[in-house]
């Protein structure tokens, strides 16, 4: 099985332990055919099929965690690069600068168009460093900007992938004012008039994904993550111990199904069994047809519909009471 | 009494000796006020006079939004809106604290039901929606409440049209609300989109000190932005930052002075020039008036100046 061969994150390791025994057994079975042993690693493999589908189906908020930050996790270029072989990459913010960490391009996903945006986290560490562990600079926002109005002219609908830590803190994007852009991007968004779907394909980190996350429909991946702050931080700022972190995961509700129990996601799209990254053929498939399904509804609207449709599912969103008791009663 | 017992003796009396606090027993606050900046100690109520900024190095102290509304507003033409609104518990968030528990003694310690005031004032005797936020309660943050309650003041000011200011004072968005916090950025943004095609004005004031998902949003939103002397404004706090990048920050980093210089406000304005800087301001917006000016190219001349 060419799933076993991908790195076992630790909660998956009792799993992984599993798999080199049944591999071991069917090294020992192509020496000669034993009834025992077949036995034996009908066994296994049984056992091997239940511990899987218990440990995916009891996952906490950090494992998942784990998963949305796996180095084998699909990024926005894989999915871009199976829905269309011939996308269209476009470059630059037109003002000085092109954020490798933002990627867009025009994609035609079985014939139907759109203008893709995705954060990119790359694969090999000069990659890595490339793209800064996939936390745009405030170019970065700026070009996926210019490419909103882009799809806003031609009326082409917009897709953006969200899978970062979040916004970079450095001298230089505090410097070209990366609050700014942020803002202006979530202002810009909200008064599109062509459909726009994002997808949280790994990490959803707080205001840098966000800043292309104000979309007519939030979908998740199954092991993805969406939150306000990373759980680090939490962990550092409120329990005041870093090593905290798996609580805060859990305290955060940060999950995919958490999120759209929420109200704010609308649908969790199912990865592979055991995550994205154990077959990059699927997950794109899978996340492809749900994209046409939203794409096919939210075509029905009209420019203004589609406009007042994002604004109301924003403007809806928030937890609070009205309440006639005295101050801090 | 021997030697022996000479020095217990003398070692208990110094261990028993009272150590006064210099400066933070309640009374003596009340009365002196020492400044952050200069250490110069101020009698309380000249620095009250002095719309809390200190006279001898112009360091601006924070103030709450009661205050603020005060050096703002013509008198008694403030009207709050909203004030009923109350932060939920949405995911029942405990840390080394309860959320509901934090709420609650935030409440008492400030005085305020949540972090931001919004209301309508008028000012010089133009009617604005204006809106407050207190970083004396909950460290400014902004949860669902605070999202809500600037959505309503901007909606309102649109409905009323008339001009909005909003003064931001926020460590961020509100941890304890998780994802509900983060997409008030949104929906604050989404609100002002609405706004701003009105063609109508609005005006933020950063003022020490304003981070995160405020700056993020609906601060850096502002037709004109203002930041007060010595504010501290950015996205990522300095700490963050230094700790990131490994190694030291300007000493003017992220200060309004800073921002001044790299574009991102408008001005930095002191307290005391405030409340006439804003009256110039939205006087001008008001666009010029038909009568005395005919436009040079005649017939459709007021649709021009009409706004």
């Amino acid at each position: 099985m060419a799933d076993r061969k991908v790195t076992p994150l630790e909660f998956e390791q009792p799993l992984a332990m599993l798999a080199q025994q049944i591999e071991a057994l069917e090294k020992q079975m192509g020496e000669g055919v034993n009834p025992e042993l077949e036995k034996d690693l009908n066994r296994l493999n049984q056992q091997y099929d239940q511990l899987k589908r218990s440990l995916y189906g009891n996952l906490r908020g950090i494992d998942h965690l784990a998963l949305a930050r796996h180095a084998q996790r699909p990024y926005t270029r894989d999915y871009f690069d199976r829905w269309d072989p011939q996308w269209v990459e476009l470059h630059g913010d037109r003002q000085g600068c092109d954020d490798p960490a933002m990627v867009a391009g025009l994609i035609s996903l079985k014939g139907y168009r759109f203008i893709g945006i995705g954060t990119q986290k790359g694969r090999s560490i000069r990659d890595k460093q490339h793209c800064n562990f996939g936390m745009p600079q405030p170019e970065g926002y700026r070009k996926a900007l210019r490419l909103f109005r882009h799809a806003d002219k031609f009326g082409l609908p917009v897709v953006n992938l969200i899978d970062t830590p979040g916004a970079y803190p450095g001298l230089h994007a505090e410097e070209h004012n990366q609050a700014e852009a942020i803002a202006v991007n979530l202002r810009e968004l909200s008064g599109l008039k062509v459909p726009v779907i994002a997808v949280i394909t790994g990490e959803g980190g707080s205001g840098g994904a966000l800043a292309i996350g104000v979309a007519n429909r939030i979908l998740m991946l199954e092991h993805s993550v969406y939150s306000v702050i990373s759980p680090e931080g939490c962990a550092s700022i409120l329990c005041r111990y870093a090593d905290k972190v798996a609580e805060s995961c859990a305290a955060m509700k940060m999950t995919a199904k958490e999120i759209r129990d929420l109200g704010v996601a609308d649908e969790v799209v199912p990865e592979p069994l055991g995550g994205a990254h154990h077959d990059y053929e699927f997950a794109a498939e899978k996340l492809g047809e749900v994209l046409l399904k939203h794409l096919a509804e939210l075509s029905k609207l009209s420019p203004p519909e589609l406009k007042k449709d994002r604004h109301d599912k924003f403007r809806r969103l928030g937890a609070f009471l009205e309440s006639n008791e005295p101050i801090g009663a | 009494m021997d030697l022996k017992e000479w020095f217990a003796n003398r070692k208990k009396k110094q261990e028993s000796v009272e150590v006064k606090q210099p400066l933070s027993t309640e009374e003596y606050c009340a009365l002196w006020t020492q400044c952050h900046l200069c250490r110069e100690l101020l009698y309380t109520r000249d620095l009250r006079q002095n719309l809390h900024v200190c006279p001898k190095c112009q360091y601006h102290f924070r103030i709450g939004a009661e205050q603020r509304i005060e050096q703002l507003a013509d008198p008694d033409s403030f009207v709050e809106l909203d004030a009923n609104l109350a932060s939920a518990d949405p995911l029942g968030f405990v840390d080394s604290e309860p959320y509901a528990k934090r709420l609650k003694d935030a409440s008492r310690k400030s005085g305020l039901r949540e972090s931001v005031v919004t209301g309508t004032i008028t000012l010089n005797q133009t009617p604005i929606a204006v809106g407050v936020m207190d970083f004396g309660h909950f460290g400014g943050s902004m949860g669902s409440v605070v999202g809500e309650k600037v959505a309503r003041l901007i909606e309102e000011a649109q409905k009323r049209r008339v001009p909005l200011i909003i003064i931001s004072s926020s460590g961020g968005a509100r941890m304890q609300e998780g994802i509900l916090s983060l997409m008030q950025l949104a929906k604050t943004s989404a609100a002002l989109q609405a706004f701003h095609e009105e063609g109508l004005l609005y005006i933020s004031i950063l003022t020490e000190p304003t981070y995160g998902g405020v700056t993020a949003s609906f601060a850096m939103l502002g037709d004109i932005i203002i930041a007060e002397p010595g504010a501290r404004v950015g996205f990522a706090g300095r700490r963050v930052i230094e700790q990131t990048i490994r190694q030291k920050l300007p000493a003017d980093f992220q200060t309004a002075e800073y921002l001044l210089s790299h574009g991102q406000v408008d001005m930095v304005v002191e307290r005391a020039r405030l409340r006439e800087t804003l009256s110039q301001i939205i006087e001008f917006h008001k666009g010029n008036n038909p009568t005395p000016l005919s436009p040079s190219n005649g017939k459709k001349g007021e649709a021009i100046y009409s706004r």
